[in-house]
């Protein structure tokens, strides 16, 4: 089992142990959307709606530019900005994972 | 591995082109049929996995067919099923269908139950008699019930005098119908599982809204869970909410304290545990838990009663080419929860519309939080960011937790209103 780990771990595209700031094209120069950014920010729309579009009392992220995101999930990572849940989830990603998750719902917005 | 790994010259060239990539394809089941001539998703169950996994496939990828099969015309949410029983949602408000799946994102959606998979043959046989082909197969079916776990008790009884309350519709309204029942200075017994069990705060949350709804209307009646477990999810948090709102009111025994109940006797609404008797005027047992029954058909469980599966793309490691997700897949260490089923959907979604494509799926990242309510304006929550790594899903360190304990007022309704924004958004998200 854990051998077949390893091969999965080592087979998968983009894997998170091969993920350096700028070794993957970024999603936000090309029309192509990163897989890796992708299925990152997946993990956003059962809270903030899908594409971020909320129906709901959680704020919504879509229309908002990689650099609000970017520099609001480093926020809620540190600890400078007050949440009640955000904080405990924007530590589960690097920098450079919050960077791909800017620039996929970045590509939404008008302002990059 | 028993399956054929037939792929088409032109397709197996394209594979090649594709490099060190192309070769680590091996590792995901290759469909029976070569990749490119077609792409048929089907995915049985329309609950929190299934429902999403067939939206998100469409969205990613409008080239592939995606067929639903669910027998459930309306499919009623367990999430909020509790504030149902608080009186602060209706089953009305938890109800769910499939037309915006149907209509908007053009999915087949067939209102019958999946009776066998020949997963060599890439096949559904459904009730009515109809054979569905698949490329690709995602299984979502939930929980069934161990019936004989506990002498005296089956489902029969369940359906008529001793709900569990766990799968969300008809059981909901019984357990709702008898506290309504219930005479003032009452006792409502709750016997949660041993794990694992789907929605770990389910139970404890539940013990909370029927004391929501007791203090208002019966104030004199008690709430006693008999546990098997010796601790259980968000544990200290609960029981300070409890203490606040509903001082003297639930009564919580673990295991060794004779938590564990060994008999069940509906006639005179009496549980045995290892310590003695209790009589309830409302019983809401909770049998432990497996696979849905289609999971053991299709010969997907293992020893443990449930589906294991290679974590990167939720694909059976018994049978290639069918992805389990939602509470019948292990899923290493994430709960299970409507959330991470959900999470899980997207995941597999994602990875086999990479893997039609001929390519390599992205490494997972996976996620999960649950609301509790335990009172208006009083909600606290448990979170989790999970990676794939040697030793399979792990939630990442540092990250994730608690609500904390001794929070202030205004956090905890914050969180109360964040809990509804969260429904809202992932009942829109998976079938809206
Ligand atoms: C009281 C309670 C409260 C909960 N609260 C929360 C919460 O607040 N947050 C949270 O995240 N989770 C919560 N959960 C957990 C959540 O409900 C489950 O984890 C979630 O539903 C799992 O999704 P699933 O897709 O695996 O199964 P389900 O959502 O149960 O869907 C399975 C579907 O498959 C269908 N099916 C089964 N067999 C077949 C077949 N042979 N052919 C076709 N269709 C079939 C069923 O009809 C069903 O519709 C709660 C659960 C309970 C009981
Ligand atoms: C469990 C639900 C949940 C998940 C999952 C979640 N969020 Fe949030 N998010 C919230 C809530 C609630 C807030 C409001 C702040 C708070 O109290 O935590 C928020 C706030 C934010 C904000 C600030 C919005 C503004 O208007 O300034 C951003 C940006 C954000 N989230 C991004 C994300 C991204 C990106 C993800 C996915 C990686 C994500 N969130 C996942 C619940 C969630």
């Amino acid at each position: 089992m854990a051998a077949n780990l390893r091969l999965w771990l080592a087979a998968c595209a983009f894997s998170a142990a091969a993920l350096l700031p700028g070794s993957v094209a970024s999603a936000a120069n090309t029309s192509e959307v990163n897989p890796r950014g992708l299925v990152l920010s997946l993990s956003c729309s059962s809270c903030h709606g899908t594409d971020g579009k909320s129906v709901g009392l959680i704020p919504p992220i879509n229309g908002r530019s990689t650099s609000y995101i970017e520099s609001a999930m480093l926020a809620f990572k540190s600890g400078a900005r007050y949440s009640t849940v955000m904080s405990r989830h924007a530590k589960g990603y690097t920098d450079a994972e919050i960077r791909l998750i800017a620039e996929y719902f970045g590509r939404f917005s008008r302002n990059k | 591995m028993k399956m054929s790994h037939k792929i088409s010259r032109r397709d197996f060239s394209k594979l090649l082109l594709t490099g060190a990539a192309g070769a680590s394809l091996g590792l995901f089941g290759t469909p029976s049929k070569a990749f490119g001539a077609s792409k048929r998703v089907v995915v049985i169950g329309g609950g929190f996995g299934g429902a999403a996994a067939a939206k998100y496939l469409r969205k990613l990828d409008p080239s592939i067919s995606v067929t639903l099969v669910e027998p459930k015309a309306v499919f009623h949410t367990c999430p909020f099923s509790n504030w149902v029983l608080a009186g602060l949602r209706t089953m009305g408000d938890i109800s769910q269908t499939y037309a915006v799946l149907r209509n908007k994102y053009q999915i087949n959606v067939i209102a019958d139950s999946a009776v066998a998979v020949d997963a060599a043959r890439g096949t559904v046989k459904l009730k009515s008699g109809m054979v569905l082909n698949y490329d690709r197969l995602i299984v979502s079916p939930g929980i069934d019930f161990k019936w004989d776990a506990i002498p005296g008790h089956s489902e029969a009884l369940a359906n008529t005098k001793i709900p569990h309350a766990y799968q969300a519709g008809a059981q909901t309204v019984l357990l709702q119908n008898q506290l309504h029942a219930m005479r003032n200075g009452g006792k409502v017994i709750i016997c949660p599982p041993s794990n694992p069990f789907r929605c770990p705060p389910g139970p404890y949350e539940r013990a909370s809204l029927i004391a929501h709804y007791l203090k208002a209307k019966k104030p004199l009646s008690k709430i006693l869970i008999l546990d098997p477990k010796d601790k259980f999810s968000k544990q200290g948090l609960f029981k300070q909410g409890w203490e606040k709102l509903y001082p003297g009111m639930i009564e919580w025994r673990s295991g060794v304290t004779g938590g564990k109940i060994v008999k069940l006797d509906g006639t005179t609404m009496t549980v045995t545990t290892e310590f003695g008797e209790e009589k309830g005027d409302v019983i809401n047992l909770i049998p432990p838990q497996k696979a849905g029954k289609i999971a053991f058909d299709a010969g997907l469980t293992d020893a443990s009663g449930w589906c294991p599966i290679n974590p990167v793309s939720f694909e059976s490691t018994i049978h290639p080419g069918i992805h389990v997700i939602g509470d019948a897949s292990v899923a290493g260490a994430m709960p299970k929860s409507g959330f991470a089923a959900s999470s899980q959907g997207k995941v597999a979604a994602a990875a086999i519309v990479r893997l039609l494509q001929g390519k390599v799926p992205a490494s997972p990242s996976l996620v999960n939080t649950c609301y509790s309510l335990i009172g208006t304006d009083y909600a606290i929550s448990v979170a989790g960011v999970y990676k794939l790594t040697a030793d399979g899903i792990v939630e990442i360190q540092g990250a994730g937790g608690l609500t904390p304990m001794n929070a202030d007022a205004d956090q905890l309704k914050e969180e109360a209103s964040f809990a509804v924004g969260w429904y809202n958004n992932i009942i829109h998200d998976t079938w809206g």
